[in-house]
């Protein structure tokens, strides 16, 4: 059979889906970042039941199920849980590679969050080193609002 | 549960690039496969379950653009979004709810076509942290550094399997990178996202994968060989990442246990005969070996240097090359199902595990293995 298409460029039709959404925070993630811009606070939820503080906030415990939550505020310090050092200019990066991701448990809460780990030697970046949270100058009520997480020396 | 069995798989050649085939060329391909080798027609199929995902399709509503190639017109066809294991599990429980004597389950994707890195950066909250930037790889290097750690599993255990499923993949005509590649070779090549190298990681890829279910009466009415249903079970862990114990996949192990005691399966380790697991990545083969129960917790990496997941070792571990050598996404895990029921017919050619009776198949879905579905299969009833 000849192949009609052996010295031919295949067809190609580039398009993209660019839609505009708006995401209510919702009152429980308004909270949280409010503390953050107005205060420089992290706040977290406690489960009256199970006693977990889980930061980012929870309206509802995903552990019991239950929504009787009460804020408390957690320490802008804790530990890296773990971490990876992004080489790759990854398409998702916001920011020029290496970029190092962490996985950090403040003290008072019982769940990690996500931030950039920055001003940490490579070579000596570990699970289990303390950090601290460096807030932005300016804050406008987001994840950005904290601008990374450094060791604590 | 009532008996139901797998009685026609169909593969499409996995590639980097189907230039010339769309989404529906490929379901289309592998439905015919599936068909074919059930020895169907698609009369004899009473219902269809599409498995796909709108933002890798770059469709909404993608599975009603599905439908026409896989047979699904005047049908009852219903879909999931998620890996192809979870599309199955789905089209058995129609099965087993006695409305439909047959299920034809599909799975697409076409990685090629888009940028995977935005559309898994895209599955993160978009309140708390999409905006940082994460993505899959990215994701899964955090997991394999915490697994790392607890363990002790080190970066040349990781690329052991590396090495050994692109080795194997050389056996596996649909595979998309069988590579003859040494330890040094991966730790060698480009680090994407520290502890993972290129070679650690899966490609993107194209690729579709068809499963047809069927209930005990109509197993055996085709003439093909049925391969039964013993055990499945799926479970799933938090949302968030940092609300999980990262370095551990206790939902599959949950899922384990449940499908393994659903097939009688009381000693997994000297029952399973071969097990096609969801290497995305290398270090996840050892980490849901583990959690699986088919090995000690952290041992998987000391094991496989001692070569007990090759070909001819004491459980082979994808034994088709696994998702390392080619990783159409959503497929994946229907895949795995497909390769455990060619090794259990005796059909998986110069990659067969020699006397396969008993094998497990895995899939995941969502980032780190957020969770699982685990199916037991079997040769006998």
């Amino acid at each position: 059979m000849i192949d009609i298409f052996a010295d031919v460029e295949p067809m190609v039709f580039k398009s993209g889906i660019n839609v505009p959404y708006s995401w209510w925070a919702g009152e429980t993630a308004e909270r949280f970042f409010l503390a953050l811009r107005d205060d420089k606070k992290i706040m977290g939820t406690g489960c009256s039941i199970c006693e977990k503080v889980f930061v980012p906030p929870r309206k509802v415990c995903p552990l019991c199920f239950q929504e009787n939550m009460a804020w408390v505020e957690v320490s802008s310090e804790g530990v890296l849980e773990s971490f990876t050092i992004v080489e790759r200019q990854l398409a998702s990066l916001p920011r020029k590679a290496p970029v190092i991701f962490g996985l950090i448990r403040l003290d008072g809460a019982d769940t990690s969050i996500l931030h950039y780990i920055e001003d940490a030697d490579h070579t000596d970046i570990k699970i289990g080193m303390r950090v601290a949270a460096k807030f932005s100058d300016e804050r406008s009520g987001s994840m950005h609002d904290i601008d990374c997480f450094r060791p604590v020396r | 549960m009532d008996r139901a069995a797998v009685i026609g798989v169909g593969i499409t050649k996995i590639e980097a690039n189907k230039v010339k085939e769309t989404f529906a060329d490929m379901v289309w391909e592998a439905v015919n496969k599936a068909l074919e080798d059930a020895k169907m027609t698609i009369d004899d199929i009473d219902n269809v379950v599409t498995t796909s995902n709108d933002f890798w399709d770059g469709r909404t509503i993608s599975c009603m653009a599905v439908g026409d190639a896989s047979g699904a017109r005047h049908k009852n066809v219903s879909c999931v979004e998620g890996d192809g294991t979870f599309g199955a599990f789905y089209g058995l429980s129609r099965v087993l709810s006695g409305s439909y004597g047959t299920t034809l389950v599909t799975a697409h994707s076409k990685g090629s076509e888009s940028v995977s890195s935005l559309i898994t950066n895209a599955a993160f909250d978009p309140i708390y942290d999409r905006s940082l930037g994460m993505d899959m790889i990215s994701a899964c290097a955090m997991q394999a550094r915490a697994y790392m750690h607890r363990t002790g599993t080190t970066p040349e255990q990781m690329a052991m399997v590396s090495v050994k499923n692109h080795g194997n993949a050389m056996l596996n005509p649909l595979s998309q990178l069988p590579m003859n590649i040494t330890v040094e070779d991966v730790l060698g090549s480009e680090m994407i996202s520290d502890p993972l190298h290129k070679l650690d990681c899966s490609p993107v890829s194209d690729g579709c994968c068809a499963v047809i279910i069927a209930n005990e009466k109509r197993a055996s009415q085709y003439g093909s060989l049925p391969v039964w249903i013993k055990g499945v079970s799926f479970c799933s862990d938090s949302y968030f990442l940092g609300d999980r114990e990262l370095s551990k996949a206790k939902s599959l192990t949950q899922a384990a246990k449940k499908a393994f005691s659903m097939a009688q399966i009381s000693d997994p380790l000297s029952e399973i005969d071969v097990a096609e697991v969801y290497d995305a990545f290398t270090y996840q083969e050892l980490m849901w070996l583990e959690a699986m129960g088919l090995c000690q917790d952290g041992k998987a990496g000391i094991n496989l240097e001692k070569g007990y997941y090759g070909i001819k070792g004491k459980l082979p571990v994808n034994p088709s090359g696994g998702l390392l050598s080619g990783h159409p996404v959503i497929a994946g895990g229907l895949i795995r199902i497909a390769e455990i029921v060619k090794q259990l017919r005796g059909e998986a050619g110069a990659y067969q595990i020699a006397g396969a009776k008993k094998g497990v198949a895995h899939g995941v879905n969502g980032l780190c293995g957020q969770s699982h579905c685990v199916w037991i299969l079997d040769q006998e009833k």
